[in-house]
């Protein structure tokens, strides 16, 4: 069974149609690069995945783990395993980053029946996963992403995705604002996070990410659609040709 | 045309007269206190109740919002007291030297006055006054305004209260908690204490106010405070009141140079509740923090209102308020700074948040800036909005529940202003208090 099925998709915000049929499949431990032009629908895409209000769907159908994730709040579908990966990570002042993390961790832990961790458990994972990414301790004493940095802000959704373990990541644009260091960080980061069972989607408009997390299925989106399914060569044309012919065939 | 009229009394008015003229033969204080009540009671005769017409009365209209005046209520019996043994529970495992008042009265049994620390002296009014104490004499009414009705009608029926003296230079490491704990009886009390802090004392005031619920008692408490130069003053006012309750506060402050001081108001309790703030700046250099959180929910009315007065150069103040309102609550923040022309260098900055939970609550929010000098930084910010949509499906894209996360971020916007306060102890008692109070929510 395929882990995310998207048939069909028509979405849009405030009446306006963004997402106009799309389809998509992504199977356990695959990942798929969606690339496309400004304005073709990626950020819409990753919103109507997690259920941001206001990113309605008006048909079609999508299924994660073979069932609706449109009858799931957002908290349910993070629970269920769907993580997104903010292109614009949220400040959020006086809200701590350890009680953040740990808040979220033991909400879809008791969500699923799992037990809370223990505070002893929990900073000692904390601690294993934001040394790898190169977060300092000082960070998460401070509020969320409050005074953090492009690259600490990105590092930051790294982080809580390695401690949620999700089945499927969706990364929206997670190589914007990055310097090549940073990005080779995250690029580290998601990819010690990838194994049989996890499912990656990589929303970006650039190649560039991709030479660092290597996609299996790279696809083309314009005008809401997905107009081309490739390899990981795919990319590459994209990056030397551009998108122009992409824009055109879909107004053809 | 001029027509003058006459306005007739209201049944709180009238009430409030009959009570004063039964009370005053026989409430504490010698003759010239007797002439100074006289004299307040005056003002409130002559103004009655403030009204929706007065400006600094204008969103809490108190002879609209006050439809009776209980009596004064009786000296608290064995009942009341056992009622008050676990008063103050809001401070949780704070340490503090413990002042109990039951229904406005001092009930040494249930203070704490063992082992006064050296430099520390505590009276309770009542007795200061029946003997005399030179310090009342000369402190007492003279820094809070004369002319304001509430203030005027705590003059006229103070009954007890605590006079607490701190010696130059004396640390107090134990905060005082002024107790105020209302019975079931729906009665009025006036309490009225004093404060004298001398040169470089440091000391750590905590008044608390607590009631039960459905009973309609009324409170009017005020608190003189005389802060002398390099003393530091940290002041705490939780008003956590029953849901029926009336209660109009006071802080009256003057605050010498050099001098730290400290003031946070907490406000989750009572059906009307009045809190304002008179602070003097009067000496230089003198570093301020003065902030506030209130709760609301239900139909709950509190104001608060401050009339901040730099008279010396350089003074600093921060000013943080942040209110919640929730179900068809209404908030009142008043927020008066003026800045006298010999006040160069001052440097004040006001910031006043509402929250707003639901359609029907309220927010009125009133900061205004007078200055007369020219040599100055001064600001303020005003803020009302509903929770940040954005921030809430942030969290609950990581697996937050809606409630959860809309907990998490109010408890956010509270605890920026409760940051401010320096005890640790209870900074955590009212984020506790804080929390508790989401859960009551729906």
């Amino acid at each position: 069974m395929a882990l995310l099925e998207i048939k069909n998709l028509h979405a849009g915000i405030e009446g306006k149609e963004i997402l106009r049929g799309l389809d998509l499949t992504v199977n356990a431990g695959e990942v798929h690069a969606i690339m496309g032009p400004n304005g073709s629908g990626k950020s819409t895409l990753a919103y109507v995945l997690a259920g941001k209000a206001g990113y309605e769907p008006t048909s079609g159908e999508v299924l994660f783990n073979g069932k609706n994730l449109f009858d799931m709040e957002p908290d349910e579908r993070a629970a269920a395993g769907l993580f997104l990966a903010f292109q614009y990570p949220l400040e959020i002042p006086g809200v701590a980053t350890m009680t953040f993390l740990r808040t979220a961790l033991n909400a879809q832990r008791k969500r699923r029946g799992d037990p809370e961790l223990s505070t002893p458990e929990f900073i000692k994972k904390v601690r294993e996963v934001a040394g790898k990414l190169g977060i300092e301790q000082d960070m998460l004493r401070r509020a969320v992403n409050v005074g953090f940095s492009g690259g600490e802000k990105k590092r930051n959704e790294v982080l809580q995705m390695a401690l949620l373990e999700p089945r499927l990541a969706v990364l929206d644009e997670t190589d914007s604002g990055l310097d090549i260091d940073a990005l080779k960080i995250v690029a580290e980061g998601v990819n010690r996070l990838h194994s049989p069972g996890r499912s990656f989607i990589v929303i970006t408009h650039y190649q560039r990410l991709l030479n660092y997390i290597v996609p299996d299925v790279v696809h083309v989106l314009s005008k809401g659609r997905i107009v081309k399914t490739g390899g990981k060569d795919l990319a590459l044309e994209l990056e030397a040709r551009g998108y122009v012919e992409y824009q055109e065939e879909a107004v053809a | 045309m001029n027509a003058s009229l006459t306005t007739v009394k209201t049944a709180a008015e009238s009430a409030l007269a009959n009570t004063f003229a039964e009370a005053r033969g026989h409430l504490p204080g010698d003759r010239e206190v007797a002439a100074q009540r006289v004299a307040a009671f005056d003002v409130f005769a002559k103004q009655g109740l403030p009204h929706r017409r007065i400006e600094e009365w204008k969103y809490t209209d108190l002879r609209a919002l006050m439809r009776e005046a209980k009596p004064l209520a009786s000296l608290p019996d064995a009942a009341d007291k056992a009622q008050a043994k676990t008063a103050g529970s809001m401070l949780g495992d704070v340490e503090v030297r413990r002042l109990t008042f039951v229904d406005g009265a001092f009930v040494p049994e249930l203070s704490d006055l063992k082992g006064l620390e050296s430099g520390l002296s505590i009276t309770s009014l009542a007795d200061a006054l029946a003997g005399g104490d030179p310090a009342v004499v000369t402190h007492l009414g003279k820094i809070a305004p004369a002319g304001d009705v509430a203030v005027a009608l705590n003059t006229a029926l103070m009954g007890d209260g605590a006079v607490i003296h701190i010696d130059g230079g004396a640390t107090i490491a134990r905060p005082l908690h002024l107790c105020f704990v209302a019975t079931q009886k729906p009665a009025a009390t006036f309490v009225r204490s004093l404060v004298t802090v001398a040169p470089g004392a440091r000391v750590m005031l905590i008044e608390s106010h607590e009631g039960p619920a459905g009973s309609d008692y009324q409170v009017n408490s005020a608190l003189e405070l005389f802060v002398a130069e390099r003393a530091h003053i940290d002041h705490v006012k939780i008003i956590a009141d029953g849901s029926d309750a009336l209660h109009v506060s006071t802080l009256a402050a003057a605050i010498a140079a050099r001098a730290r001081f400290n003031t946070f108001g907490f406000t989750m309790g009572g059906a009307v509740v009045r809190n304002q703030m008179f602070l003097n700046f009067d000496g230089e250099d003198t570093v301020a923090g003065i902030r506030g959180a209130t709760l609301l929910g239900g139909r709950q009315h509190a104001d608060t209102t401050l009339f901040v007065n730099h008279i010396a150069r350089g003074c600093q103040s921060r000013e943080v308020f942040k209110t919640v309102l929730g179900g068809e609550s209404h908030g009142v923040f008043q927020g008066r700074i003026v800045v006298r022309r010999g006040a160069q260098k001052t440097d004040a900055k006001m910031m006043t948040q509402a929250l707003l939970l639901s359609d029907r609550a309220e927010a009125d929010n009133k900061p205004e800036l007078e200055i007369y000098a020219d040599d100055v930084q001064c600001g303020h910010g005003a803020t009302a909005g509903a929770l940040d949509d954005e921030l809430k499906f942030y969290l609950m894209a990581r697996g937050i529940p809606a409630a959860e996360a809309e907990a998490l971020l109010i408890r956010a916007f509270v605890g920026e202003a409760i940051e401010g306060i320096e005890h640790a102890g209870l900074r955590e008692a009212l984020m506790d208090s804080v929390v508790a109070w989401l859960k009551t929510r729906k």
